[in-house]
């Protein structure tokens, strides 16, 4: 169906036209996604194989010093008269190896401790760490307390040592292979009867050619240290059982495999159930919110940007300010507001009428959650679409007009189309936000009503306050890393679905 | 022609009505929209101690006075240093991390967006790809692994760990001043290339001072960050009060035992630390409009 076909339909077709291209897109969405996914991993093996391709044809055509730089690095850029380059290979040659003999080897080894005595009865294989702590008895009271906390292994240590290791051993990898490419790159330049490039020269051009260097080496640096460090050390937590039970460093953690997946899946009612109810939750949560909000968010600027309307700067001016106060303030108002002895209850008695449980009763504490983001949100949509609706073009009002468009055909068939192309990317970081909402969740009802079939969460929890609270209250570490991982995937699955549809119908969406 | 004249007025009456209807929704809405901050101003004079109704019977500026000089229920005036709830402590440690961690993200997010932006190298997809990868789990997922490592570098319930947390993210960032990079016309560069610049020459003298705009959002929005930011604190400090910073400070304020006797001097700091945000964000909210859509628009 093209777009003239399209256009020819009532408006009940349409609907159901566009329900049905959804649900019959999405097969196809997902199946891009995998076909994405497999270029991905087709590109990474024929990245290898081309590398691994390179790596030996250097050598084979390579001369003496070429051939040398395969085991000592630099020494073909020496060889070939690239002297301080070279010394810089052979530096951090020896740096890699000083650092993996006096640091980073113990930590591979001790990454899977054999047969350890985790405590006085019981023995693992696949510890962290392989020299469990000692404790001294206290004959009285029976207090423990670690005798060898200098030399005892902290799984903590162990694990992130280890990840730092593995980065270091990569990043030394690629300088390695740098080294190399470099010996032969000169190598040829000579047989060309060139001279090589200075080091002073090669060193210029970290401020030209090679200037994205200079310019992403820190915040590169700052992100592995900072941001891929403990994420990948978070996701190696999921596999481990490291939870109240297995505090380093009085305690060790080791490997579990899926075990804490299956838990949340199935093997564990408690858990299990407590996941399938947040995840129900979140959706719901966040489809309601990023809808309402933008539904809304464009009616009232609508209703603002309207010609005939006066004041507008005020109008506008009013809710932005709302929106500029920090959220925790305006959402800790909300909440005392609306408790169940607040301003608005005690208002509400007053009058004769019953207090209405905003906050203490799950069902309205939902309601209540999803429109006090109203209040949060809408004006910040608002802002966004106001600046749009004056980017519409006026003639195609005015042809519209003169066709004999009534406002509200004008606003189905120009203004929304027009914003909502606009809009879908913002649209989408929207719904992933609200997946990742901590504030509103946490300030308003702090995840409750909590009853006790809930494990460590309440009935209105998203899936990040439940992280969260896993993390800072009961320390169940490797069940948080387990739901980040499935945020994650939930958060990534749907961005790229959203993406690949949107794509796929712009076509026939096309506004210009 | 009586007949168009009173069609006329008919479609006159008829759009008065529609926008006097806009009037009394645009207002009911101010009022719902305005009502807890309102509320919140008022309660912060509130001479009733934690307040049930709509509008406290006394006025006062003793929540004011007591968030520099606090005293107990007897009225004995604490000693600075045992204050429970230090709260110019807390804006200046706010304030502190807010400058450092403003500055070093200004920079980050400024070198990363112009890299991206206007410079072309072989991995730069990848590196894309790999930022927006990263930026799909959940900020907070690895907060006790940071914690450890801040631990490793001996600054467990240290200030600087908020400015490295809060600045080290600060790369993935970009896409807002990417956008705006973007948009300064590419023969700029071209003409100081064939001038003989470098590119770094190009970034300093050419690209940044036209970045005014850009260099005031960014400044802006990662200086504000730290004023509103409660998971990271929380986690970090856990029960060092003196390392709080405002918003968990604040919040602490009402927890259920202080709750009663401190409800209103909590709306006190809650005023005074909302007005300059307040300020600042009106001021840059243009650019936060232009930095969203901005990418869209061009598809």
């Amino acid at each position: 169906m093209d777009f003239l076909d399209y256009a020819q339909l009532t408006t009940g077709q349409k609907i159901s036209y566009k329900i049905k291209s959804f649900f019959t897109g999405i097969p196809g969405a997902i199946a891009a996604i995998f076909a994405a996914i497999g270029r991905f991993f087709k590109g990474i093996f024929t990245w290898i194989g081309k590398g691994i391709g390179g790596y030996g044809s250097r050598f084979a055509k390579g001369d003496a010093g070429t051939k040398a730089s395969y085991l000592i690095m630099g020494a073909g850029n020496i060889l070939h008269g690239q002297i301080g380059k070279g010394l810089c290979f052979l530096a951090v040659e020896v740096a890699y190896f000083m650092f993996m003999i006096n640091f980073g080897w113990s930590y591979i080894t001790k990454i899977y401790g054999m047969n350890v005595q985790v405590d006085d009865n019981t023995i693992v294989s696949g510890v962290i760490g392989t020299q469990p702590p000692i404790y001294d008895v206290d004959p009285l009271f029976g207090a423990k307390t670690v005798t060898n906390l200098d030399t005892l292994d902290d799984s903590n240590k162990v694990l992130l040592f280890f990840v730092m290791t593995i980065i270091v051993s990569i990043a030394f990898f690629a300088v390695y292979i740098t080294n190399t490419k470099s010996a032969f790159a000169t190598q040829e330049i000579i047989a060309e009867g060139k001279k090589p490039i200075g080091f002073i020269d090669e060193l210029k051009m970290f401020l030209d050619e090679r200037f994205h260097v200079t310019m992403l080496i820190i915040p590169v640096l700052g992100l592995l240290v900072f941001t891929v460090l403990p994420i990948i050390f978070t996701i190696f937590m999921a596999f481990t059982n490291y939870d109240k039970e297995h505090q380093p460093p009085g305690n060790m953690y080791w490997w579990v495999g899926f075990k804490n997946f299956a838990d949340v899946f199935y093997s564990n009612p408690d858990k299990s159930a407590t996941f399938g109810k947040i995840l129900v939750w979140t959706l719901v949560w966040a489809v309601f919110a990023t809808f309402t909000n933008y539904i809304f968010g464009i009616i009232l600027a609508l209703m603002i940007n309207k010609k005939e309307i006066k004041f507008k700067a005020f109008w506008r001016t009013m809710f932005v300010v709302t929106a500029a106060v920090p959220q925790f303030v305006t959402l800790l108002i909300c909440k005392l507001l609306l408790a169940d002895g607040g301003p608005i209850n005690t208002t509400l008695m007053s009058m004769g009428m019953n207090a209405i449980p905003f906050l203490s009763n799950a069902d309205y504490a939902r309601v209540t959650v999803i429109v006090v983001n109203m209040w949060v949100g809408i004006p910040y949509t608002m802002l966004i679409t106001s600046g749009l609706l004056m980017n519409i073009p006026e003639d195609l009002y005015e042809s519209a007009r003169i066709d004999g468009a009534n406002a509200f055909q004008q606003f189905t068939k120009i203004t929304f189309p027009y914003i909502f192309f606009v809009t879908t990317p913002y649209l989408i970081t929207t719904f992933v936000g609200n997946i990742n909402n901590f504030n509103v969740i946490y300030f308003l009802t702090g995840g409750g009503p909590s009853p006790a079939s809930y494990y460590k969460a309440g009935q209105t929890d998203l899936l990040v306050t439940w992280l969260y609270k896993l993390t800072t209250v009961s320390s169940d570490f490797n069940l948080a890393a387990v739901i980040g991982i499935i945020v994650f995937v939930i958060c990534a699955a749907g961005s790229l679905i959203t993406f690949n549809m949107s794509k796929a119908s712009k076509n026939e969406e096309e506004f210009s | 022609m009586t007949n168009t004249s009173s069609m006329q007025t008919g479609y006159a009456a008829k759009k008065k009505a529609v926008n006097t209807l806009i009037y009394v929704i645009l207002s009911i809405m101010v009022l719902i929209w305005i009502f807890p901050i309102v509320w919140l101003v008022l309660a912060s004079f509130s001479g009733d101690g934690i307040t049930t109704g709509l509008v406290p019977t006394k006025f006062t500026f003793d929540n004011y006075i007591r968030l520099a000089q606090d005293h107990d229920k007897d009225g004995h005036v604490y000693a600075p240093e045992d204050m429970p709830f230090p709260y110019f402590k807390w804006i200046l440690n706010t304030f502190i991390v807010a400058v450092l961690s403003c500055v070093i993200s200004t920079l980050i997010i400024l070198m990363v967006s112009y890299a991206f932006s206007r410079l072309r190298f072989k991995s730069r997809k990848t590196f894309l790809n790999l930022g927006l990868i990263l930026g799909m789990f959940p900020g907070f997922m690895s907060m006790a692994a940071t914690y450890n490592i801040m631990e490793i570098f001996g600054l467990k319930q240290n200030l600087f760990a908020l400015v490295i947390v809060y600045s080290a993210g600060a790369g993935l960032g970009y896409q807002v001043a990417k956008g705006f990079f973007d948009t300064i016309p590419r023969s700029l560069d071209e003409a100081a290339k064939i001038d003989g610049a470098t590119r770094n020459q190009i970034f300093w003298i050419i690209i940044l001072p036209l970045s005014k705009p850009i260099i005031v959002y960014t400044a802006l929005t990662t200086f504000i960050g730290p004023w509103a930011d409660y998971i990271f604190v929380s986690y970090f400090m856990k029960d060092n009060s003196d390392s709080y910073t405002i918003a968990l400070g604040l919040y602490r304020m009402i927890g259920q035992e202080t709750m009663n006797e401190y409800f209103t001097v909590f709306c006190a700091g809650a005023v005074l630390i909302a007005i300059p945000i307040t300020i600042l964000f009106v001021i840059m909210q243009r650019f936060y409009v232009a930095g969203v859509t901005g990418g869209a628009v061009k598809g």
